[in-house]
């Protein structure tokens, strides 16, 4: 677990790098505005990012939890088809896909609970190993 | 905003990051989807140099609001620095959309409205979880979730197609090469690919320009 000096390091740096971000381009505005490599990447570039952290989290959900990966996919496809056919609302497709995915977890984690305290004699298989 | 600053204070306690962490993030850090990207990576101990990198790629579209954003109108310099630090994707949308003209007290208010409802909802978050005994298994699937609504809105024309793949490509080659570091090295790669893209996009058009 992080302790506070690190979590405190996180948070300057975070605070400079955002803060910059925003403000430098203020002051240079004229070199941004005639930067065709600005222009180009501020079309090229956020798509990607984001489609990298979308990879990066589910494959960070997936790690935690590895017998549940097909729940994951299950519960991005739900995501997306929910944006797609909801009508585009964040809020509405994060929900779904969220509570999909926690229902799914919890519902199969339970099942397998269940499985094991119940024993050998109602679930013959177990006897063989 | 509020109901996602919700989410944002469950998560950090169910990350089992002390409470201050969701405040302390939405005041040094205000900018949404990297606050929740960033409680997973200070709960594994992320070197500082990937919180770096991923802070300037993920928030490098800050970059593009200073082309139309009407800080010019606010004269005082603390209400300036203000501005620029609160210049959130939420602020710089209500700008770009709205025709009307704007005053330097509705434009900080606006702001400060916006930072209120996520410092607020965050610890709201954090309130319920204290309350709430147990944790819920599954919750951290929400910043997928929001990440992929996030692509899915970025991804609208076909014009996107050459970064989306140059983006798999790259976590693929990340994956392969280095899992451990693996979204550092995809995000690197993903920009060597985007200024490689643009080098051969410039050969092309000047070619095209004196061949014709």
């Amino acid at each position: 677990m992080p302790d506070t000096g690190y979590i405190l390091v996180i948070l300057a740096t975070v605070f400079v790098i955002t803060f910059a971000l925003r403000a430098v381009p203020f002051a240079a505005l004229k070199a941004l505005r005639d930067s065709t490599l600005v222009k180009v990447l501020s079309v090229w570039m956020p798509v990607g990012i984001l489609g990298i952290l979308a990879a990066s989290t589910l494959r960070g959900t997936i790690i935690a939890d590895p017998p549940s990966a097909s729940l994951a996919v299950v519960a991005v496809i739900t995501t997306a088809a929910t944006h797609l056919l909801g009508g585009r609302r964040t809020l509405l497709s994060v929900g779904v896909g969220t509570l999909t995915y926690v229902v799914l977890v919890n519902v199969f984690q339970w099942a397998w609970l269940l499985r094991r305290s119940s024993g050998p004699r109602s679930w013959p298989f177990l006897c063989i190993r | 905003m509020y109901p996602l600053g919700v989410a944002f204070g469950l998560l950090v306690m169910q990350a089992g990051l002390p409470w201050w962490v969701a405040p302390a993030l939405s005041i040094a850090g205000f900018a949404g989807s990297l606050e929740l990207l960033l409680i997973g990576m200070m709960v594994a101990m992320t070197p500082l140099a990937t919180v770096a990198l991923t802070t300037l790629l993920v928030n490098f579209r800050h970059v593009f609001y200073a082309f139309s954003f009407p800080l010019s109108i606010v004269k005082n310099p603390l209400a300036k620095f203000y501005s620029l630090y609160a210049l959130i994707d939420e602020a710089y949308a209500v700008t770009a959309a709205s025709r009307e003209t704007w005053t330097p007290w509705r434009l900080l208010s606006m702001q400060l409205a916006f930072q209120c409802y996520w410092v607020f909802g965050g610890l709201t978050g954090v309130a319920i979880a204290a309350l709430t005994p147990g944790h819920i298994e599954g919750l951290e699937f929400a910043l997928c979730a929001l990440f992929i609504t996030l692509t899915l809105d970025a991804a609208r024309t076909r014009q996107q197609v050459p970064s989306i793949v140059l983006a798999g490509l790259s976590f693929t080659f990340a994956l392969i090469v280095s899992p451990d570091q693996a979204l550092f090295v995809a995000l690197v790669m993903f920009l060597l690919l985007l200024l490689v893209r643009f080098g051969l996009d410039r050969r092309r058009t000047r070619k095209v320009s004196t061949d014709a």
